[in-house]
C-alpha cells in the first residue's frame, strides 16, 4: 500500500527525521494560504500522486488532453506564481513515466518551504529478499533514478544490512555516512537520522522508505526533500491508522472490491476473462491463453476455499470489464472440490445471464462429480480437459486473437 | 529415501485446535501420515478426533517434541501468530534433537515478523523451516506416505520426480504432468511465494541431488526476485539429474502483485522472460505452458537414458 509524500513526510516528522515545513491542500485558495503561513519567499508546489516522476511529468487538461503545463513539482518565487501552479494541477492530469499514458488525476498538492541545498543524496530502507533483511542504501547520486544508478555506477551504491534481531549499529551508520563522504555535523545528523528511519519502518510496517534526494543543506543538517514511503499490507490488521492514510481514488475500485471478498483481481487489457484457484496457476492460465493467440483481460485468484458466492462475485468483477468477451474457468481442486466449483459457475451463470462464451477445466478433487454436474446442465458451457485445451477453445470461441 | 521428510515421519500440528489445523490435520491422517497430536497454548491436556481416533494436545511444542520425539511440525497458526509459531518450534526442536522440520502453510504473515523469524531459524542450523504460504511439502510412499501441508494427497504416488514450486495449485498442476507420463514422484515441495521465506530453491536442488531415489526434478518458478536466476546458475555447477522448468507470470504487469505478495516485477527486474533466459542458459528444459510439462520431462527422460 502506497501513501501520499505528504503522508510519509507526516510520519518521518514524528519518528524525528529532519523534513522541511510544508502544508497539505486540496485547492487553490489553501495553497495561498499554505504560501503565507509557511513565510518561506521560495516555496515548492508539489503534486500528491502515487507515481515518481512528477517533476519531469506532464499536465494535462482531463477532458481536451491540451497541455496545461510542463512539470508536475514546480518551484514558487511568489504567491503569483503559487496561485498560477496550483491552479494548472489541481484537477488536471499528471502523466508520468510511472503512470502511463492516462495519467493520474492530481487531487492533492504539498506546498513546502525552500531550503538551501549543498548536496544532494539518495536513501532508501527496504526488505532485501537475498539477505531476507532489512536493507539501507545510498547513494551519492542524489536526485537520480537509482534503477540507472545502479546499472550504469553500482559503485556509488552503498549497502547495509540490519540484523533484524540486533538492529542498526553505531559503525553500520557512520561507514555508510562515510561512504558518502559526510563529516563532522552531517555525518552525526545523518546517523541520529538513519536510527529515527529504521525504527519508524519498524513500527509502521513499511515495505519501503525512499528519500530521494535527500540532501545536505548549508548548515550541514541532512533533511529528507522526498519521502516514498510504501506498507506492508500483509501487517494491516495491526494498523488501523492505514484506513486514515489510505487514498482510495489511487485504487483500481474493482480490485479494493475483489480484495474485500477475499479474491486477489488485476485488471489487464485483454479480453479473455479468468477465474482461476491458485496465484501461480492464475499467472499461469494468462500466460498460456497469450501463448495460443490470445490476450487475458484479468489476472484473479478466487483462493484455496473459495465458495459459492465467491465464484459468483468474481464472475460479476470478470463481466464489469466490457472489453471480456469470453471467460476461462481454470480450477485445480484441492481444498477445493470441483463440483462445488462446477455448482458455483452454474449458478453465477445462471443469476448473472451469461452471454459470453465459458470455457471451464477442471482437475483435481472431485473431478468426475464436477464434470457431470457442468455436462448435465443445459447451459452454453464448453468443457476443457487441460489447460492448453482450455486457452485453445476459449480463443478459438471469441473468434482468434484481438 | 527422500528429501528432508521419509515416509514414516512423525508430524506435529501446531493450531491443532482451530478449523483449518483440525481440517487439514484430519486430511493428513486419512492419507496415512503419522501425526503424533499438536500445539495449542491455553489448551493442553485436551484431545482432537482425526479420522475417529483421538489426538493429544500440548500447551507447548518443548512439551509435544519431548513426549513424541516429533521430527516435524505443520503450521497452521493465523497470520498474527505464525511467526512466533515458528520460533517457539525452532527453539524446542534445536533444544530437544538438535534437527526437525517446520513447515508454515500460513498465508499474509508481516514481512517483517518472517525476516525475524528466518534470522532465528538460521542461527539453529539443524532446523528447516519451509515456507510460509505455501501448500507443504509431501513424501508420497508405496502405501500412504508422508503429506505435511494442504496439498490433495490422492493425485501423487511414489515415484523418482523431484518437485520444487513457489505455488500451490502449479505444483498439483506438475503432479498431474508427471502421472500423465506414469511417473511419481520422490518428495514435491512447495517453498511459497512469499518475498521472505525458509528453505529456497538451491537446497531443494542440492537435496534432490543428493536423494538416490530421485532422478530428475521438476523446477516452477513466478515472477518477482532472482532466485531463479540463482538456482539456475547453481544447478549448471553442481545438479547432474535432468531439469525441467516453467516460469508463471510472463503476461504479468509490471509493478502489479499477482496475488503473492513476493510475485511482483519491480524496476524492471523479475520478469518470467529473465527467468527462463537463465534457465535455459543453465540447460534446463523449459516448458512454456505448464500442460506441456510432462511432454517436455518425458523427452527429458529419454534423452537421460532414464527412459
Amino acid at each position: 500500500m502506497n501513501i501520499h509524500e505528504y503522508q510519509g513526510k507526516m510520519l518521518l516528522r514524528a519518528a524525528g527525521v529532519p523534513v522541511l515545513e510544508g502544508v497539505h491542500c486540496t485547492t487553490v485558495d489553501e495553497a495561498l494560504n499554505a504560501y503565507d503561513s509557511l513565510g518561506s519567499k521560495v516555496v515548492a508546489v508539489k503534486s500528491q500522486i502515487h507515481a515518481g516522476g512528477r517533476g519531469k511529468g506532464t499536465v494535462f487538461n482531463p477532458e481536451t488532453k491540451d497541455i496545461v503545463m510542463e512539470g508536475g513539482v514546480k518551484i514558487a518565487f511568489s504567491k503569483d506564481e503559487v496561485n498560477t501552479y496550483a491552479t494548472n494541477i489541481l484537477g488536471n492530469l499528471l502523466v508520468t513515466i510511472q503512470t502511463g499514458e492516462e495519467g493520474k488525476i492530481v487531487n492533492n498538492l504539498y506546498i513546502e518551504a525552500g531550503c538551501d541545498i549543498a548536496h544532494e543524496y539518495y536513501l532508501a530502507l527496504l526488505v532485501d529478499r537475498d539477505t531476507k533483511s532489512v536493507l539501507i542504501m545510498a547513494s551519492t547520486e542524489g536526485g537520480m533514478d537509482i534503477e540507472e544508478v545502479a546499472e550504469h555506477t553500482p559503485e556509488l551504491i552503498h549497502k547495509v544490512v540490519v540484523d533484524a534481531n540486533i538492529g542498526i549499529l553505531g559503525f553500520q551508520k557512520r561507514d555508510l555516512g562515510m561512504a558518502l563522504g559526510l563529516s563532522g555535523a552531517a555525518l552525526k545528523s545523518f546517523g541520529k537520522m538513519l536510527s529515527s528511519m529504521y525504527t519508524m519502518f519498524c513500527a509502521e510496517d513499511c515495505a519501503m522508505v525512499e528519500i530521494n534526494p535527500l540532501v545536505r543543506t548549508g548548515a550541514d543538517e541532512m533533511v529528507a526533500l522526498d519521502a516514498k514511503v510504501s506498507f506492508d499490507e500483509n501487517a494491516e490488521f495491526r494498523h488501523k491508522n492505514w484506513d486514515d492514510l489510505r487514498d482510495i481514488s489511487e485504487e483500481e475500485d474493482t480490485e479494493i472490491r475483489a480484495k474485500e471478498t477475499g479474491l486477489s483481481y488485476v485488471k489487464l487489457d485483454g479480453n479473455i476473462g479468468c477465474l482461476v484457484n491458485g496465484a501461480g496457476l492464475a499467472m499461469a492460465t494468462m500466460d498460456v491463453i497469450k501463448l495460443y493467440g490470445g490476450e487475458p483481460a484479468n489476472f484473479l485468484d478466487v483462493g484455496g476455499g473459495a465458495n459459492e458466492e465467491q465464484v459468483k462475485t468474481a464472475f460479476s468483477i470478470i463481466l464489469e470489464d466490457p472489453n471480456v468477451k469470453g471467460i476461462l474457468v481454470n480450477i485445480f481442486g484441492g481444498i477445493m472440490r470441483c463440483d462445488i466449483i462446477a455448482r458455483g459457475v452454474i449458478a453465477a451463470t445462471e443469476a448473472l445471464s451469461l452471454q459470453v462464451p465459458l470455457v471451464v477445466r477442471l482437475a483435481g478433487t472431485n473431478v468426475d462429480e464436477g464434470k457431470a454436474i457442468l455436462a448435465a446442465s443445459t447451459l452454453n458451457i464448453h468443457p476443457a480437459d487441460d489447460l492448453a485445451e482450455g486457452a485453445q477453445k476459449i480463443v478459438a470461441l471469441i473468434g482468434g486473437g484481438q | 529415501m527422500a528429501i528432508w521428510i521419509e515416509e514414516d515421519a512423525k508430524v506435529l500440528v501446531q493450531g491443532i485446535t482451530g478449523k483449518q489445523g483440525m481440517f487439514h490435520a484430519d486430511k493428513m491422517v486419512e492419507y496415512g501420515t503419522d501425526i503424533v497430536g499438536g500445539c495449542t497454548p491455553g489448551k493442553g491436556g485436551q484431545t482432537v478426533d482425526l479420522q475417529g481416533k483421538p489426538y493429544p494436545v500440548w500447551h507447548s511444542m518443548t512439551e509435544a517434541i519431548t513426549a513424541t520425539d516429533a521430527d516435524a511440525t505443520v503450521i497452521y497458526v493465523p497470520p498474527p501468530f505464525a511467526a512466533e509459531a515458528i520460533m517457539e518450534a525452532a527453539d524446542a526442536f534445536d533444544t530437544i534433537k538438535g534437527e526437525g522440520v517446520i513447515v508454515c502453510i500460513t498465508e499474509g504473515i508481516p514481512t517483517l515478523d518472517m525476516v525475524k523469524a528466518v534470522a532465528y531459524v538460521d542461527n539453529r542450523p539443524g532446523v528447516r523451516l519451509i515456507g510460509p504460504n505455501c501448500p507443504g511439502i509431501i513424501t508420497p510412499g508405496a502405501t500412504g506416505g508422508a503429506k505435511i501441508g494442504i496439498m490433495p494427497g490422492h493425485i501423487h504416488a511414489k515415484g523418482r520426480i523431484g518437485i520444487v514450486s513457489k505455488s500451490g495449485t502449479l505444483t498439483y498442476e506438475a503432479v498431474a504432468q508427471t502421472m500423465s507420463i506414469d511417473e511419481g514422484q520422490s518428495t514435491c515441495v512447495g517453498i511459497g511465494g512469499d518475498p521472505v521465506n525458509g528453505t529456497g530453491f538451491i537446497e531443494c536442488l542440492a537435496a534432490f541431488e543428493h536423494d538416490p531415489q530421485t532422478e530428475a526434478i521438476i523446477m516452477i518458478g513466478e515472477i518477482g526476485g532472482n532466485a531463479e536466476q540463482e538456482a539456475a546458475a547453481w544447478a549448471a555447477e553442481n545438479v547432474t539429474k535432468p531439469i525441467v522448468g516453467f516460469v508463471a507470470g510472463a503476461t504479468a504487469p509490471p509493478g502489479k502483485r499477482m496475488g503473492h505478495a513476493g510475485a511482483i516485477i519491480s524496476g524492471g527486474k523479475g520478469t518470467a522472460e529473465e527467468k527462463f533466459e537463465a534457465f535455459r542458459e543453465a540447460g534446463i528444459a523449459c516448458a512454456m505452458d505448464p500442460s506441456e510439462l510432462g511432454k517436455v520431462l518425458l523427452e527429458s527422460l529419454k534423452t537421460a537414458g532414464l527412459r
